[in-house]
């Protein structure tokens, strides 16, 4: 319950975040992606709580709360979206739908 | 009566715009109808106002008639305003009088021709731009009207525009005469900028008052002018495009080459005689010119087997004679050598013309020959007209204004016996050359083109009209002033003194003059003599002196015109061709190119970075952020 | 309590590392079930109780259970294994991995440079969240509620073609055919091939 430093939450949430990009970065299936995403989010949150719980307020754990919700919704419609591209180009490769360039 | 002065220069240049307009689509009669109607009606106002003027001459022996104001800039007012003096009136009346007969020769003469109406409009124009620029008031209307005449030598020497050679000899006729008209401007812009004003007049007067005799100003802005005299008249050493320009027909050349844009050169000095009077340099260059032209155009002559060029040539070598009275400070006679030589000289050219015409076109002397019992009315005034300019004693116009110059090139303060001796030399040539010309073309034996062409149809009488009207002016014009050894009847310079100043004689007494003009006579008449033997009687004789080995590259020499054509080809012509087409993708523009050429290229790099893919963005977005982090922690 | 914070924190790092490599799809989903399992692990031991168990019950819960079922209906299987396989050779990593890197080191280089060397301080309870909840945030309650209905609609809508099951034989090129959605449910129209 004490004792844990602040900033160390904090480096703990900067690594998965730059984890999480690599991931995003890296990875060429949509899926992939999507996941490695989900880590970035998860990692925001755990910045949030843990900036909630130094100051014993609530209000970190709301934020996070908020993030949840938001990373839900995200997940499902991306995941609908993921079904639409895969009948459409019949693969799961991002670098499939590059259309839009010039 | 004097009110009319206006319709002087607006009559031609009225018929010039109606023949523009319709010209095209007309009727040749219609055609001639205008264009000679135009300047007869102009020529017969000159002569009334002439008539008035000398009759009851106005306030202070000048009319100055202000049409409307040009422009009011800067301090700068130039208007269009005409001033009819003594000078202006001469000139107005040789131009007009000249031009008319030339216009009346020409409707019969360009008949076959296309482009009939083109010819008058441009003859018109040319017609008006001189009466403009002989009536002008002040220097600006007078360089409109010199770049007008410019303008019109160029169209009508190029009339026949289908031959590129014809091409070439119009623009090298308008880019010589350019130089000389960039000095003149020049000196127009210096003028005005140290007097204030371009009013001819005023413009003197001030010079007289605020510039010292032979002060750095009033001779740079004499040089200047002397340099647009000396491209418009073709001097020396602007002399180059006056032989090519005889590619033109020969109406055009009788008008503009012999008789009026040529000697603008001369005018413009006569006009401007004060500020050359303050600067004596120049003064003095003038006559130098003058005498080194005339002798160099005198031995040009002598060699051309092209009759049109034998008379270019010779105009070149006259109009040296004008540049040499002027030299001297000889005004008057420069001025009255003008129309003496304005008269034979358009003659000559007519004459001349009619010959090529009735012979189809050709122009070499060579190939002619006999044509003395078959075109006699040509013949006749032909001789009289060599006559003239030959300047044969007491019976032709040319003798008067010749001598005249001669003898105020010995006795003038600015003369002296070297100037002299270049005349006197300059006059054997010129009787040698003309009278050449007369037993080469007319004399002998008829050579295969002419027996082939004969019977020759007999010269109407809109082509011998003008031809015999100006043999008589060539006989009787000179007596308008007598020398004193002749009876002392000045009238001429009399009637020019209120404008130009006259010259005293500094050296030599009536018997140095009278004795001056026996040597003067002899010198002409064995220059006939020579013609004579080596072009009648022993023409074998000429033939092989000329083939001879010392003397193949003299003539060479003589025939190229001294060799400047040459000059101006390596000196100027080839640099310029060269750097034209080093420059043929305009290095300039291609630095504006280059920077389309360089934003293209930045489009098609950044472009390259739209490529479509989620990671790539992604990867920009986390490269952002993390520059955009640096720059906030560290700096 | 900071040994199980540092234990915790170990065990996320790594298995989050697993993730991000794995070829398969399951076993990365996996592996993020037990990087998010042990992240509520990190709140429960920063006093966090509530939102550990909400990690659990709706991240590694639900959205994964999302994921399990997409990678499922995908049919991920070995020749999906294959081909991560090649795509995640040795020079992609490069790029990458050097941008993570750097943003990596300078967020803990501000987090460390900042000078907070604060200690957490209590738990906070689920009933003072709760209360929080629907007093000051009681808007942001009701927007969230709202953006759940939106992704519910806009996956149902989006969903919806995937209830038709296309025969193999008559599947043609792609982007050459288009849903139409009618009164009648989806249709497919052909298209005429639009320009690339």
């Amino acid at each position: 319950m004490v004792g844990v430093p602040a900033e160390h939450g904090l480096i703990l949430a900067a690594i998965l975040f730059a984890l999480g990009l690599a991931g995003v970065l890296l990875r060429r299936n949509i899926v992939f992606i999507l996941m490695a995403l989900e880590i970035m989010l998860n990692a925001a949150g755990l910045a949030f709580v843990v900036a909630g719980a130094r100051w014993a307020q609530p209000d970190g754990q709301i934020m996070f709360i908020f993030i949840l919700t938001m990373a839900a919704a995200e997940v499902a419609v991306g995941l609908a979206l993921v079904l639409q591209f895969y009948h459409r180009f019949k693969t799961l490769d991002a670098d499939a739908a590059s259309r839009m360039r010039g | 009566m004097l009110t009319l002065l206006w319709l002087i220069p607006a009559l031609p240049l009225a018929g010039f715009l109606v023949l523009v307009s319709g010209g095209r689509n007309w009727s040749r009669p219609a055609v001639a109808a205008i264009g000679v109607g135009s300047v007869g009606l102009s020529a017969l106002v000159a002569v009334a106002v002439g008539a008035s003027f000398m009759l009851a001459p106005p306030q202070g022996e000048a009319y100055t008639q202000s049409l409307w104001t040009w422009m009011d800039v800067a301090g700068l007012n130039a208007r269009i305003a005409l001033r009819l003096d003594a000078l202006a009136l001469v000139m107005v009346l040789v131009v007009a009088v000249v031009s008319l007969l030339i216009h009346w020769y020409s409707a019969e003469f360009m008949i076959e021709e296309e482009g009939y109406g083109r010819f008058f409009a441009y003859m018109n124009l040319f017609v008006g731009s001189m009466l403009v620029l002989v009536l002008a008031d002040n220097l600006l209307l007078l360089y409109l009207g010199w770049e007008g005449v410019g303008l019109c030598s160029y169209l009508l020497i190029g009339f026949w525009y289908k031959e590129p050679a014809n091409g070439r000899a119009a623009q090298k006729a308008f880019i010589v005469t350019r130089v000389g008209d960039a000095a003149m401007a020049i000196g127009l812009f210096l003028l005005f900028n140290h007097l204030g004003t371009l009013q001819i007049q005023e413009l003197l007067h001030r010079a007289g008052q605020q510039w010292p005799a032979g002060s750095g100003l009033a001779v740079a802005a004499a040089a200047l002018l002397l340099g647009g005299a000396v491209g418009k008249s073709a001097q020396l050493p602007l002399q180059t495009w006056l032989p090519d320009a005889m590619a033109g027909p020969s109406p055009v050349s009788a008008l503009i080459h012999a008789a009026t844009m040529v000697t603008a050169g001369v005018y413009l000095i006569a006009r401007m005689n004060v500020l050359f009077t303050l600067a004596p340099v120049v003064q003095s260059a003038v006559a130098v010119i003058g005498a080194l032209t005339l002798l160099l155009a005198g031995f040009s002559a002598l060699v051309q087997s092209d009759i049109k060029r034998v008379l270019a040539y010779s105009t070149i070598s006259q109009i040296g004679y004008m540049f040499l009275a002027l030299g001297v400070g000889a005004w008057s006679a420069a001025i009255f050598h003008f129309m003496i030589h304005a008269f034979f000289k358009a003659l000559l050219f007519l004459a001349a013309g009619v010959v090529i015409l009735r012979l189809h076109h050709e122009h070499d002397m060579f190939r002619m020959g006999g044509l003395r019992r078959r075109m006699p009315a040509v013949f006749w005034t032909f001789l009289i007209g060599c006559a003239s300019l030959s300047a044969v004693p007491l019976v032709t116009a040319g003798f008067y204004s010749k001598d005249l110059i001669l003898w105020q090139a010995w006795s003038s303060p600015a003369g002296g016996p070297w100037l002299f001796a270049a005349g006197l030399v300059g006059a054997f040539i010129t009787s040698a050359y003309a009278f050449r010309m007369v037993f080469i073309t007319f004399c002998g034996e008829p050579q295969p083109l002419v027996t082939q062409s004969s019977p020759l149809p007999r010269t109407g009488t809109s082509l011998a009209g003008p031809l015999v009207i100006l043999a008589a002016a060539s006989v009787v014009g000179g007596f308008v002033e007598l020398p004193a050894t002749l009876g002392h009847r000045p009238l001429f310079s009399d009637f020019l003194g209120s404008v130009l100043p006259s010259v005293r004689a500094a050296r030599g007494s009536a018997a140095t003059e009278l004795a001056l003009q026996v040597v003067s006579a002899a010198v002409c008449l064995a220059g006939i003599g020579l013609a004579y033997a080596m072009f009648l009687r022993q023409r074998a004789y000429a033939e092989s002196l000329a083939r001879s080995a010392w003397t193949r590259p003299l003539h060479r020499f003589w025939f190229g015109g001294w060799g400047f054509d040459w000059l101006y080809d390596r000196l100027f012509v080839r640099p310029i061709v060269w750097f034209a087409r080093i420059d043929k993708n305009d290095f300039i523009d291609s630095l504006y190119q280059g920077v389309a050429w360089l934003s293209e290229r930045c489009h098609r790099l950044l472009s390259r970075t739209q490529n479509g893919r989620l990671r790539w963005y992604a990867m920009g977005i986390s490269a952002g952020a993390v520059i955009v982090i640096a720059i906030v922690v560290w700096l | 309590m900071t040994v199980l914070f540092y234990l915790s924190a170990i065990v996320a790092v790594v298995s989050t590392v697993l993730v991000i490599t794995r070829t398969r799809a399951i076993h990365a989903l996996l592996y993020l079930i037990v990087s998010l399992l042990a992240v509520a692990l990190v709140f429960f031991s920063l006093g966090a109780h509530f939102i550990a168990a909400l990690e659990v019950i709706i991240y590694a819960g639900a959205i994964m259970m999302l994921f399990v079922f997409m990678i499922m209906m995908l049919n991920l299987g070995t020749e999906a294994a294959c081909q991560e396989r090649q795509w995640l050779s040795g020079g992609m990593w490069v790029g990458p991995g050097i941008l993570a890197l750097l943003l990596g080191a300078e967020l803990v280089y501000v987090i460390a440079g900042g000078g907070l060397t604060a200690v957490s301080a209590g738990q906070v309870s689920p009933k003072q969240v709760g209360i929080a909840l629907f007093g000051p945030y009681l808007l942001g309650v009701e927007l969230a509620s709202l953006l759940l209905l939106v992704a519910l609609i806009g996956a149902y809508h989006l969903g919806r073609r995937e209830a038709l099951t296309v025969h193999p034989e008559t599947r043609v090129a792609p982007a050459s055919r288009r849903c139409d959605s009618g009164v009648s449910g989806c249709t497919l129209i052909d298209v005429p091939k639009e320009e690339a």
